[in-house]
């Protein structure tokens, strides 16, 4: 089958002062495809994130979406040709409820051209449309939980909110960074369905994870980090063979769990 | 003995739903509408204290104070950018002012918008480089433009240098003086209040709340920080343009200190983030600050204690508190 890439990465490298957080990394994901990063921390997973949502600027290398260069694009423009991110630190309105939450990125000029998620084009009235986009990533409806102020909602709900921010702009990749860390096993449980969802919904995911088993799950593809460099490519059952990713983990009590479920 | 708590219950009037208030009565129009009118006639009252008072040129003063109070609030507390600029407004507005009344010959009513929109405009323009800086770092940029501009004005001698600039017309009457005033300051008071209740409004908070969630969501922090500092510097400079008309004056005084530390101080005493508050704290602080004037540089002392004194004991300040009288029962309960 020959699909087109819709990102592509080409050679990011990025430094902070004498730390090279990238050396010249390169992958590129299919349309509707969902691609795994692994990797301990600080291997510069976020930072990959960072580089491609035009977050932070990165030293060298290439950016291209749909066969257009956005390397060095502001963050609102990248996210307004729909590559949208969730935080790793999540960065919900805390002194706003929940749905307003949702409200605020139907205000964004993408939102307006695409009516945001299921929209069809036109956007609705801003608070109930924020609702619907809650009720479809696990908000109960009817309860007061729409309502809450963010800064109430414990962290299965705020992770939500960070993709729920995403899905206001009816994107068309989503970048999740750690969307199960700090999660129970059952709200895992939860979310997988909706990240399967995303993916029959057309959406191009790009999840990083410490999760492996349930990432393994839901990913076509898993790439690997270590120390600013991509060391593995391949599907899951590849990557954990081999012998440089089995280095990496080694003694990592998450690697020894996978490889018995694998 | 027994324990005992405060307990506070809303007022069952305060049926709200996402801020629009279900009105059931004239009774709950009446609670409702009774603070605004209570604020609206006594701004409109001011003025008629008797004349002995020597009162009149004290409320063009608190008007004056209280638009740099109101745009202090809503930059600091709607937007998140903290700004020292009362001074750099009020120079720019009035300097402005200033010129087209010499220079041009155009009278007060036409050059007081006209500079609050100019000025505005300048203003943000020499703001834009610092809209990426945070906290602290913006402050103190907005509060070295006005020595910046002193120096230059007194250097190079222009803009009539250290002297001024001279025989700038008054206003016709100190009737109409104080009204103008007065009904600037309620219209940008219940204008402004109106604007951050609405969508732009919220689009503000967020960028206030957490402005990277707001870039993640697609959206230009910068324009519309942009936006919040040409409303706030325009309602600055409308200020400076009014003050050169009152004292027939443009110098290098309208950069003075005191136009961007008395909106603050006011802002505390009135209660951040309400806007009527700072107008209230105005209220308070610019008459006891003009009683305080025979003490000459003594009245700093005073200031600093009255300010110190609602810190340490109303630190939500005046109106957060009456809020809060108003619109919920308190009482005490065992437990
Ligand atoms: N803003 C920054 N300034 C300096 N160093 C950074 C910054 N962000 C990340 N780093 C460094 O880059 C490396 C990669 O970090 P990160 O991408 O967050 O890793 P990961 O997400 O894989 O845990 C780390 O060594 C981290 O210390
Ligand atoms: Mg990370």
């Amino acid at each position: 089958m020959n699909r087109q890439a819709i990102l592509e990465v080409s050679g990011i490298t990025k430094k902070f002062g004498g730390i090279t957080a990238l050396n010249n990394v390169s992958f590129s994901i299919h349309t509707g495809e969902i691609l795994g990063i692994i990797g301990p921390n600080g291997s510069g997973k976020t930072t990959i994130v960072n580089c491609i949502t035009g977050f932070i600027k990165m030293t060298s290398g290439k950016i291209y979406f749909k066969g257009k260069n956005i390397t060095g694009k502001p963050a609102h423009k990248i996210a307004d040709m729909g590559v949208t991110r969730t935080f790793q630190i999540m960065r919900p309105y805390y002194s706003l409820p929940a749905y307003k939450n949702v409200v605020i990125p139907l205000f964004s000029p993408r939102a307006k051209r695409t009516g945001g998620w299921r929209g069809g084009g036109k956007l609705g009235d801003r608070n109930t449309v924020g609702i619907d986009i809650l009720e479809e990533i696990g908000f109960e409806r009817d309860s007061f939980v729409p309502y809450k102020m963010a800064s109430t909602l414990p962290t299965g709900y705020l992770k939500r909110l960070e993709l729920a921010r995403c899905l206001a702009l009816k994107p068309e990749i989503i970048i999740c960074d750690e969307v199960f860390s700090g999660l129970s096993m059952s709200e895992i449980a939860s979310m997988v369905p909706l990240i399967e969802r995303l993916q029959m919904d057309g959406i191009t995911v790009i999840m990083i994870e410490h999760r492996l088993r349930e990432l393994f799950r839901v990913a076509n593809r898993i790439m690997v980090m270590n120390f600013g460099e991509k060391i593995a490519e391949g599907t899951a059952d590849e990557v954990m063979a081999d012998k440089t990713v089995k280095e990496a983990y080694f003694g990592s009590k998450e690697v020894e769990e996978v490889m018995d479920y694998a | 003995m027994e324990k005992r708590r405060k307990e506070r219950i809303d007022r069952g009037i305060m049926v709200r739903s996402d801020s629009i208030y279900a009105l059931m009565s004239w009774r709950e129009l009446a609670y409702l509408a009774a603070p605004r009118m209570l604020l609206i006639i006594g701004m409109l009252l001011l003025p008629l204290v008797p004349e002995s008072w020597n009162w009149q040129g004290t409320v063009t003063l608190v008007c004056v104070y209280a638009m740099l109070a109101i745009s202090f609030d809503f930059l600091a507390h709607y937007i998140g950018l903290v700004s020292l600029g009362g001074a750099f407004f009020v120079g720019v507005g009035g300097y402005l002012a200033g010129i087209l009344n010499t220079t041009y010959g155009i009278p007060p009513l036409y050059t007081i918008p006209v500079a609050a929109l100019g000025g505005g405009v300048i203003c943000t323009l020499l703001l834009l480089p610092c809209l990426a800086l945070r906290g602290v770092y913006f402050a103190i940029v907005t509060l070295m433009y006005p020595l910046l501009l002193v120096r230059l004005i007194e250097a190079l001698d222009i803009l009539g240098g250290t002297d001024g600039l001279l025989g700038i017309d008054g206003f016709s009457n100190p009737w109409v003086e104080q009204y103008l005033v007065i009904i600037m300051v309620l219209l940008f008071l219940f204008g402004i209040r109106r604007m951050v209740n609405m969508d732009i409004g919220l689009v503000f908070r967020g960028v206030k709340d957490n402005d990277q969630a707001v870039r993640a969501s697609g959206i230009n922090i910068f324009y519309y920080k942009g936006l919040a500092i040409f409303i706030a510097s325009s309602l600055g400079c409308l200020a400076g343009a009014c003050i050169i008309y009152i004292f027939m004056w443009a110098g290098i005084s309208l950069f003075v200190l005191d136009y961007s530390i008395l909106p603050i101080a006011a802002t505390v005493i009135g209660g951040a983030g309400t806007l009527v508050g700072p107008v209230l704290g105005c209220l308070i602080l610019i008459p006891i600050s003009e009683l305080l004037r025979d003490f000459g540089t003594l009245r700093i002392v005073f200031y600093s204690l009255i300010l110190v004194g609602f810190i340490v004991f109303k630190s939500e300040g005046i109106m957060v508190w009456a809020q809060r009288k108003y619109h919920q029962i308190e009482r005490w309960t065992k437990i």
